[in-house]
């Protein structure tokens, strides 16, 4: 389903000197319908990844396949949903037009697009707020909203940018949850960055360790848990807390091999 | 939202009115420079019912809305296009650096000399004085658009034209607002400089007439009469942003209601 091959990409300072290496060689493959997690020590560059395979940033060398068709600008069926909710959402919107955004303006008939807004924002459990401004939400509720928005426009794929990075310990529990009952639900294709081990071992069928910029796949860790996760009882199993060890050894090893990696 | 009065600042303003009575009427010849308010109040109500007044006031309104109106479309869209486009900046902040420390009265001879004494001159002046304010927050306001919202925009595959009109243009409406509104105090200065020192009507005529032909509380009247204008000018613009704006005013609240 996505494809990425030797994805090079480097950044000109504006003061000047040497280029940056923000990805060094990355190369991975995603099936359809699963959940992929990608994590890596800070500022190894896994925004950028995200923002190349969403069409957003040009890579400098590489190519990205959606399908089997490169990637050039933002793919059709391919969303990104930002970590930084509240520059994402539109303040002067309410919820429901939020969500409807992703479909205006493509011809489509307003009683369609309102019908699919709704679906969305029931699939998140927001039904009830569809009028209210996004500055009366919780942080859990915005994202939650900007990931209707993102589900509304049914899309094959899901980017997400550390979504859940923001909220607090409780909501992020929640909002993991809420996620792979969508997911179960909808079926995409989800490539899901995180900073967090745990979140991604939880919440993943297969997650990929980064290394330090510039980043390239140490590892690829299938995840053998069962399905549906349970916050408990999957945080406890024997094999969340192998996957657990080996992944965080690797990203240690990393961060001490190279020091603290710069942003 | 409950408005609160301010018992105490009314009190002392209208101390203030009253010690400004006594004061007037209680020294000799100073009533004729000074007069005091009730005088003042009275002669507001005789040029309000002469006529003179609501004349004047008509004539100075009429070039104030024109020339905001025509300020406001231009400025806001070159502020739009030059925000967006860092190509078609650069042809014209040397410019634009260049023209706006100067204070816009000094526009008024070459206004004249190009366009006469009549009603073109004063709402081009006017006009031009409130471009700067408008086009730069405008600017501003584009160019500080969040660029994760841009990004939102790109991902869900919006066009051009509509991440403008619909996204762009919205986030920047609280900055736009902000330069409308200081270009409203601006207008009417200009409009009443440019009619005091060529016109043959308006407010600001009115005063200076008033002052030379020696009415002079009649001259006060018309200058409360101005500050009144300024003031339901004001009011006016707050209330159409209070319905426009009103996401961002909630919004931006540090206390939940």
């Amino acid at each position: 389903m996505l494809e990425v091959q030797d994805l090079h990409k480097a950044f000109q300072p504006l003061s000047g000197g040497a280029p940056i290496l923000a990805l060094g060689d990355v190369s991975f493959r995603v099936d359809a319908g699963r959940f992929i997690a990608i994590v890596g020590p800070s500022g190894c560059g896994k925004s950028t990844l995200l923002l190349c395979v969403a069409g957003l940033m040009r890579p400098t060398t590489g190519t990205i396949l959606l399908g089997g068709q490169p990637v050039t600008g933002p793919p059709e069926n391919l969303i990104l949903v930002f970590q930084e909710y509240n520059q994402s959402l539109m303040a002067w919107r309410t919820v429901l037009r939020n969500v409807r955004f992703g479909l205006e303006g493509r011809g489509r008939p307003r009683v369609e697009i309102d019908a699919e807004a709704r679906r969305a924002i029931e699939l998140v459990g927001l039904t009830g707020f569809e009028r209210h401004y996004p500055w009366e939400l919780s942080g859990g509720m915005q994202q939650r909203v900007a990931i209707a928005r993102a589900l509304a426009r049914r899309p094959a794929v899901l980017l997400m940018d550390e979504p859940f990075g923001s909220l607090d310990a409780l909501t992020r529990n929640e909002l993991e949850d809420t996620l792979l009952a969508v997911w179960a639900e909808v079926g995409a294709t989800i490539l899901f960055v995180t900073h967090d081990i745990e979140e991604a071992i939880y919440l993943a069928d297969r997650v990929y360790v980064l290394s330090g910029r510039p980043s390239r796949v140490l590892e690829e860790v299938e995840v053998a848990l069962p399905r549906p996760r349970h916050q408990l009882k999957t945080r406890e199993d024997s094999r969340f807390i192998a996957y657990r060890h080996q992944i965080y050894e690797l990203i240690s090893r990393e961060t001490s091999r190279r020091g603290p990696a710069l942003p | 939202m409950r408005a609160r009065i301010p018992w105490l600042g009314l009190a002392v303003l209208f101390a203030a009115f009253l010690a400004w009575e006594a004061v007037s009427r209680g020294f000799a010849g100073l009533g004729d420079y000074v007069p005091p308010p009730s005088r003042m109040l009275g002669m507001l109500g005789q040029i309000l019912v002469s006529g003179e007044l609501l004349f004047h006031a008509q004539a100075t309104l009429a070039r104030f809305a024109g020339a905001y109106a025509l300020a406001a479309v231009v400025a806001v869209s070159a502020g739009v296009a030059f925000g967006s486009s860092r190509v078609l900046y650069s042809f014209v902040e040397p410019l634009v650096e260049l023209l706006r420390p100067m204070p816009s009265p000094a526009t008024i001879p070459i206004a004249i000399l190009f366009l006469g004494i009549g009603n073109e001159m004063k709402i081009a002046v006017t006009a031009y004085a409130c471009t700067w304010p408008i086009l730069l927050n405008t600017l501003d306001g584009v160019r500080g658009v969040d660029r994760v919202l841009r990004q939102t925009a790109a991902t869900f595959g919006v066009g051009p034209w509509r991440t403008l009109f619909q996204v762009v243009i919205p986030a920047a409406s609280p900055q736009i607002v902000t330069g409308l509104r200081v270009s409203l105090a601006i207008a009417l200065i200009l409009v009443t400089t440019s009619e005091m020192v060529v016109a043959d009507d308006g407010l600001g005529f009115f005063i200076l007439d008033l002052q030379r032909s020696f009415r002079i509380p009649e001259m006060y009247a018309a200058i409360l009469a101005l500050a009144v204008l300024g003031y339901l000018l004001n009011q006016a613009f707050l209330t159409i942003d209070g319905w426009v704006m009103a996401w961002h005013r909630l919004g931006t609240r540090k206390e939940v209601v």
